[in-house]
């Protein structure tokens, strides 16, 4: 037992307990005792948490692709060519609206994936409904924004500004509108194929993906319109 | 006992949705979203609010958004994504923490040196007012005035 020790006030019939000789991890202080799973004496993590934790990664590294353009963006948006600027072509009223659409959205794919774990098929449906409605609704005035700046000769080819505005707000909506195509997906999937393991961690990375998105959004009206506008 | 501990590590360890072995009732993570919701209006307000307001000082302006931007990136990962420091999550925190390295680095340093370049490669305009070429001011060298021109000579449009 000279490198093991049981947990304190359970029975011989536990498994004994090997301390972690490099006292990594979350109970760093020399208490390798943890049980939780993914960390030595808890075994493998489940394939859940693997799961989530690879798709984390790639929601990351979409980031860092987005903090390119966004930098592209901080970059160039002086450069309008004599062209109309941020201040003149912007509507933040518009880009409020969008906003608020798109943080509900975000809410009713939460409210979506608590319906999933209650088991609960129905609210699960309606709450991915709600979610592709306020995405559409958020497209949809996204769209129109960017019909309009086209109807005022200010589309991509205008200046450097707008090649970047268009870049960082259009590779946006581009994962918006691949995220509502998955949305329907799952949901077709959840109703053909009920709460299966597997149909249950392809939400959880919908909901993800779609939380991100909203992340990503958060630096979008602040960088290219906030203080595209405001400076 | 073993029940009990085990209850306590999966509760410490997040039950992120989909959780294999979750099946909670309706609304047990609700507070959770309802929190996260109002905090994320209260800073979406306050920053639209700073972009339009006038009593506020000018630039003071992108700090603020900044600021009011980050934290709300942070009530969305915590109330909405689920990020905690329990043992499940160490490895997203890390990867987090690393994607945020890189971040810093692609933007910040993009943005620190652009402009100075800028700030090198601006051209000379009559009177000795210098502009950033970037702001769409024609570049019009005065040859007269045998200015040398500064490295690059505004080879950028």
């Amino acid at each position: 037992m000279s490198h093991s020790a049981a947990i304190p006030g359970t029975g011989s019939d536990v498994v004994p307990i090997r301390r972690d000789p490099n006292h990594l991890g979350h109970h760093a202080r020399g208490e390798g005792e943890t049980r939780a799973t993914g960390r030595g004496i808890g075994g493998p993590a489940p394939k859940r948490i693997v799961v989530a934790y690879g798709f984390w990664i790639f929601l990351l590294s979409d980031i860092v692709m987005f903090a390119a353009f966004f930098a592209a963006y901080a970059v160039l948006w002086g450069g309008t060519a004599g062209g109309p600027g941020p201040a003149e072509l912007f509507d933040v009223t518009n880009v409020a609206i969008e906003t608020v659409l798109l943080l509900f959205s975000s809410f009713a794919c939460g409210i979506a994936t608590l319906a999933l774990d209650a088991r609960r098929p129905f609210a699960f449906q309606a709450a991915m409904a709600a979610t592709f409605l306020l995405g559409a609704g958020f497209l949809a005035l996204e769209l129109r924004e960017f019909s309009d700046l086209f109807a005022r000769d200010a589309g991509p080819t205008r200046s450097a500004f707008l090649s970047a505005f268009f870049t960082v707000v259009g590779c946006h909506g581009l994962h918006v509108t691949v995220g509502l195509l998955w949305l329907l997906t799952m949901m077709a999937q959840v109703f053909a194929k009920g709460f299966r393991p597997d149909i249950l961690r392809r939400v959880m990375c919908f909901s993800l993906f779609w939380h991100a998105l909203d992340i990503v959004w958060v630096a979008v009206f602040t960088v290219v319109y906030l203080m595209g506008s405001a400076a | 006992m073993s029940h009990t501990r085990d209850a306590h590590d999966r509760a410490h360890a997040d039950l992120a949705p989909g959780e294999e072995y979750a099946h909670e009732e309706f609304g047990t993570g609700l507070r959770s979203y309802l929190i996260g919701l109002a905090l994320a209006l209260l800073l979406t307000a306050a920053s639209f609010w700073v972009a339009q307001t006038k009593i506020m000082w000018v630039p003071a302006i992108p700090v603020a958004l900044l600021t009011f931007a980050i934290a709300q990136m942070g009530v969305h990962l915590v109330f909405f994504l689920h990020l905690t420091s329990g043992p499940d999550n160490t490895n997203n925190i890390m990867a987090l923490a690393f994607g945020v390295l890189i971040v810093f680095l692609l933007f910040g340093g993009s943005v620190w040196i652009m402009h100075h370049m800028n700030y090198n490669m601006m051209a000379p305009v009559e009177g000795g007012v210098r502009m950033p070429l970037q702001k769409g001011v024609p570049l019009q060298p005065e040859p007269q005035r045998g200015v040398p021109m500064q490295h690059g000579s505004g080879g950028h449009h």
